[in-house]
């Protein structure tokens, strides 16, 4: 099966650092799998470089199949979305229309109807025609989910998803992402909670210092070795009635 | 309220303000005269009405929608409500370019100095074009207009500063001030090509002012062609504002009032605010060169100068009351 996201021996640059350092990773259709990493690790970078925003100094970022490079703006547009870390909304428009940005390309109507339905979704019913502005962070942030969940593309990117929703709402996010693998979409996330990474991703990649540490499922990505190297901390994952939690502390330097 | 209810009420409004300006101004016409005006065209009454009142208000409709339209597409696309005409550096362009023709004596030649203005906004807003295509990030595009605007403020000072002659800095300085006092229809006609292919590009770039709202990245990855979309209202917004400047000199504040006059109806969508603003920046100036003309001075005051004395207030009242709203 053709891989919704590709990178191979993928390197990004910002000045003299390189930031990504031959990265690989491969997403199929129906995959839900995290990427982590302490601090500047290169999460976003990766993110950024499958999708074509940032230009790699050599290597390969397909999107179904194709380099991203050659795909015009509306095949990149069909082939994924994404949900940036960066939360600004730059006017106070309504959450319905925020929501309804991911499928501009349909009539008002049908982009409308599709808004609602998504903010419902997350958790936003009643709050429709309110401006996003006007909103608390988390409520804006789940305003903003409910687009990238209307434009339906095959692979959803999402940076941080749950940075700033109450645990409660980061558990329905999880959630919405876990549907949305179900109906056979390829979804990458970052995460800063290992906890809900492990719980939630089919698969975990590890990032440390712009190279993969571990790509595997959950138990064998975040093993005792590799949070000690990539995230200075002591520990394990556990088990639990609800899923893996992690128990750890910050490792003796 | 709905967009065509708002757009109607503007229509009117600026209807009724154009109406106030043929039939006020400093010669008083009587009923009689206003008959005569109508019935005569060799008639004293009729060139007052027709050939100086009409060009003159029209004018003003002309530029104000045109600083109107270009507040409104920058302010969208720099997500800034801060932004205006001036603030890339086009109108002090324009500006150069005016008074360099004064000083080298194009003002003999009929439409010298506005040809000079326009030339000279054009080359501006080609460079800042060429910035907009290459950078992203509206903060560039604003820093890079902030320092072509100090540029050319710079250069036109340095225009005083060798004037050859008393007369020559008290024309550039009345001409830097606006007026849309004596232009005729010719003026009107020179200014309208380039305004329609700038409101043009702007109209085309409207649907991704909106998308621009979620931020440069979520606009790159929306589908939409953004570079395009960003380089048409770049252009367009230069086109607009340097051919505003090159027909009334340097009129400030509507184009950075216009667009927040009107969000309180038409919405934030920045797409939806720029047929509303076009309308409400023509009104503000048709008003504004009805007060230059009636307020009781001897000699008539510059319509830069009135915008901003009423301008500044009302903006500020403005900003404080969506300043309020943002604060809940």
């Amino acid at each position: 099966m053709t891989p919704a996201l590709r990178l191979q021996d993928a390197v990004v640059r910002r000045g003299a650092r390189t930031v990504l350092d031959g990265v690989g990773l491969a997403v199929a259709p129906g995959e839900l799998v995290g990427v982590v990493g302490g601090n500047g690790a290169g999460k976003t970078t990766l993110l950024r470089a499958a999708l074509g925003l940032a230009r790699l100094h050599s290597g390969v970022a397909e999107l179904g199949g194709d380099p991203v490079g050659s795909l015009s703006e509306m095949k990149r547009a069909a082939r994924a979305a994404y949900l940036p870390q960066d939360r600004r909304v730059g006017w106070n428009l309504p959450a319905w229309r925020v929501a309804s940005l991911g499928a501009y390309q349909r009539p008002p109507k049908a982009a409308r109807d599709l808004a609602y339905a998504a903010l419902g979704r997350v958790g936003l019913q009643g709050l429709e025609t309110r401006g996003v502005l006007e909103m608390s962070g988390g409520e804006r942030a789940r305003a903003l989910l409910a687009r990238l969940l209307v434009a339906g593309a095959p692979l959803l990117v999402a940076d941080e998803p749950a940075a700033g929703l109450d645990p409660d709402a980061q558990l329905l996010a999880l959630e919405l992402f876990r549907e949305e693998s179900a109906r056979g979409a390829a979804v990458v996330l970052t995460l800063h909670d290992l906890g809900l990474a492990a719980r939630a991703c089919d698969r975990l990649v590890v990032l440390h210092e712009g190279r993969v540490v571990a790509d595997a499922p959950p138990a064998q990505a975040l093993s005792a070795d590799v949070l000690a190297r990539a995230f200075d901390l002591d520990g394990r994952l556990e088990a639990s009635p609800y899923g893996p939690v992690l128990a750890a502390g910050r490792a003796a330097k | 309220m709905r967009p065509m209810a708002l757009n109607l009420g503007l229509v009117a409004g600026l209807l009724a303000l154009m109406a106030a300006g043929l039939l006020l101004g400093e010669t008083q016409l009587t009923a009689a005269q206003f008959a005569e005006a109508l019935s005569d065209p060799a008639s004293g009454p009729h060139e007052v009405l027709f050939a100086i009142r009409l060009p003159r208000t029209v004018c003003a409709a002309v530029v104000g929608a045109a600083l109107g339209l270009s507040g409104a597409v920058l302010q969208g696309l720099l997500r800034n409500p801060l932004a205006d005409p001036g603030v890339l550096g086009v109108a002090g362009g324009a500006g150069l370019g005016a008074a360099l023709a004064i000083a080298l004596g194009l003002a003999a030649v009929p439409g010298g100095v506005e040809l000079a203005a326009l030339a000279a906004a054009l080359l501006v807003g080609l460079l800042l074009t060429a910035v907009a295509a290459r950078f992203r990030e509206p903060e560039t595009l604003i820093l890079f207009g902030v320092a072509l605007s100090a540029f050319c403020g710079a250069l036109t000072s340095l225009v005083f500063n060798l004037a050859p002659s008393p007369v020559t800095l008290a024309e550039v300085f009345a001409w830097l001030l606006g007026s849309v006092q004596n232009r005729d229809w010719e003026d009107i006609g020179r200014a309208l090509v380039p305004m329609a292919v700038g409101a043009g590009l702007c109209l085309y770039a409207a649907r991704g002012l909106v998308m621009l709202t979620l931020g440069e990245e979520t606009a790159a990855l929306s589908g939409l062609p953004m570079q395009r979309l960003r380089t048409a209202a770049v252009a367009g917004a230069s086109l607009l504002t340097g051919a505003a400047v090159a027909v009334a000199g340097i009129v400030g504040f509507v184009g950075l009032a216009a667009p927040h006059l009107v969000r309180a109806g038409a919405g934030s969508d920045p797409g939806r605010v720029l047929a509303p603003s076009a309308l409400a920046g023509a009104a503000l100036l048709v008003a504004a060169d009805l007060a230059a003309r009636l307020i009781p001075t001897d000699l008539e005051l510059k319509l830069g100068v009135v915008t901003a004395l009423f301008g500044g207030p009302l903006f500020a009242l403005i900003a404080w009351r969506a300043a309020r709203s943002w604060r809940g």
